[in-house]
């Protein structure tokens, strides 16, 4: 199925939901998907015998500046061969979107690199913690407003 | 006196509070079987794992960050090589090939061909190094040393043709840095006629010993069903039994020309999906990728590898994903242009920090020694996992 096609399925399944077709340049063509039906559109996207989006390839977070900051998901069908691209965006002051952990538990990880390095939150994430920086760690390094930090625990770092 | 009731110990990650009986064994980060810097907690009853947290994030050096940071697109490659640097080139392979999708390059017929040898060759030394450490980890210190052995003459052809032996920055967006040395068809050639007989002889050292049938056999293992939803990929994913291989099914550069066949586990001494099958996989992938050797080094063409490279790259504004199987599965780039000469933003999907989320579903129910055969059965390098 192409990426129309699946889009015209998904205007048909939900009535009254803002769907949006992208492509940029040389890039995939992508569906754009409100953050707050991100769970139920994926759950329909895995279950449906048309569509059967068995694997999440990639979960990404993306600060595009200018205060919005998005969430994409690379979903591929192994049984039907076809593939799809979903984004979702939210503002970078309250970014927040659904966790899709429990339609695919590769996100689990995914959604915590996203937290951990752009405070993207999950609502539903059973473990929303910073997964690749420490604990203690100020801040979200890959927001394109984020300042290199002049010191950490008091020791000046060296650039 | 009055007892004094004791708070129950609750842990970040761990859905409920301890148990009285339970117990929490920390393994790593500094420890020998957990392959670089990752640590587990582990929470025992006894000698069983009730369920276990892996801590990563050690040898986090911040590649997209850097990504982000470079002047251009070419200076992230040597970054790359540093992901997973047991298969530097199939991590510049992905990359190369991401950016060249973007661009819309043709790359040279040599350059093809060049690439798939590289690429299969890495595959073969990632592999034996692989199964070395698994052996080892088990107890079995002598396929160890055959492994590095034989791993140590691929590395000899990386550094006659480039220079280096692990981070070769040799596969460039549009080409290679060198063409190959005069008589490297030849060298690669002797290498496979002499390579298959160490097939055997690892086989017989290694894959039938009972002791090590004994401690992987029905080991850690994981269904096809859980396997695709955790997305696995490479080995771990066709140990399950399912036939997934992207140089097959979405296939990249020329490997549609070549012939070879997908290994999955069957289950041949245990349980599909088992530890056991997940180290057969690796050992019969060499076996197809010497086959992929063969064919390939007959028709390297002549050619310029370096005329499609480009002197200046700026793509427009746009965003796509390409994966690539490397030795370990799948290895996705998702690249965002934003029409500058550098990206603004490279995510990577590497296929060991998704294969090591499995980890806790796999081990629970297992035994604590069970742990060393599983983590050594999915092959994880941590600086893929960190990058």
């Amino acid at each position: 199925m192409i990426p129309q096609e699946i889009l015209d399925t998904l205007i048909k399944q939900f009535p009254g939901v803002t769907f949006e077709l992208k492509k940029a340049g040389s890039g995939d063509p992508s569906i754009l998907v409100p953050p707050d039906r991100i769970l139920d559109v994926s759950r329909f996207l895995r279950d449906d015998d048309r569509m059967a989006f068995d694997s999440l390839m990639c979960l990404s977070g993306v600060d595009y500046t200018g205060g919005r900051m998005g969430v994409v998901y690379h979903l591929d069908s192994m049984t039907k061969r076809h593939k799809v691209t979903l984004k979702v965006e939210v503002s970078d002051d309250q970014p927040e979107c659904q966790s899709v952990e429990s339609v695919w538990k590769t996100a689990n990880w995914h959604e915590r690199e996203a937290f951990d390095l752009f405070g993207i939150r999950f609502a539903g994430h059973p473990d929303l913690r910073r997964i690749l920086l420490p604990d203690d760690w100020v801040g979200h390094p890959l927001r394109k407003d984020y300042e290199l930090p002049e010191y950490y625990r008091g020791m000046k770092v060296p650039y | 006196m009055e007892a004094v009731a004791e708070k129950p110990l609750t842990i970040p990650g761990f859905p409920r509070p301890l148990k009285n009986h339970e117990m929490i064994v920390n393994m790593g980060p500094q420890h020998p079987s957990t392959h670089g810097v990752l640590r587990l907690e582990l929470i025992v009853d006894g000698e069983v794992i009730v369920d276990m947290i892996p801590h990563i994030g050690y040898l986090h050096r911040c590649f997209e960050k850097h990504a982000e940071y470079m002047s251009n697109y070419q200076q992230v490659i040597p970054y790359c090589d540093r992901m997973d640097y047991i298969a530097a080139m199939s991590n510049d392979l992905g990359y190369a090939i991401a950016c060249e999708t973007m661009l819309g390059i043709k790359v040279p017929e040599r350059v093809e061909y060049i690439r798939v040898i590289m690429a299969e060759l890495q595959r073969i030394a990632s592999h034996l190094l692989a199964i070395g450490t698994f052996g080892m980890d088990i107890g079995a210190f002598t396929p160890f040393l055959y492994c590095f052995r034989d791993r140590e003459r691929i590395l000899d052809l990386f550094e006659q043709t480039c220079g280096a032996r692990l981070l070769y920055n040799y596969i460039w967006i549009g080409g290679l840095s060198h063409d190959v040395p005069p008589d490297f068809a030849g060298k690669v050639a002797d290498f496979c006629t002499s390579f298959k007989p160490t097939i055997k002889e690892l086989n017989s050292l290694l894959t039938h010993n009972k002791i090590f049938v004994e401690r992987t056999a029905h080991v850690g293992v994981l269904q096809a069903d859980v396997a695709v939803n955790y997305g696995a990929s490479g080995p771990v994913l066709r140990g399950s039994g399912v036939e997934w291989d992207l140089r097959r099914n979405d296939p990249y550069s020329i490997y549609d020309r070549f012939e070879f066949d997908i290994p999955v586990g069957r289950g041949e001494v245990g349980t599909v999906g088992d530890c056991w099958d997940r180290y057969i996989v690796r050992v019969r992938e060499m076996e197809q990728s010497l086959r992929i050797l063969e064919q390939a080094i007959g028709q390297i063409p002549e050619g310029n590898v370096q005329s499609a490279i480009p002197k200046r790259i700026r793509p427009d504004s746009a965003d796509l994903y390409v994966r690539t199987e490397t030795p370990k599965g799948e290895l996705g780039y998702y690249i965002v242009a934003d029409g500058t000469t550098s990206p603004s933003r490279v995510k990577v999907r590497p296929p060991t920090f998704v294969n090591l989320s499995i980890l806790p579903a796999m081990s629970r129910g297992a035994m604590i020694a069970d742990v060393i055969a599983i983590l050594g059965s999915i092959d994880i390098v941590l600086g893929e996992v960190d990058r």
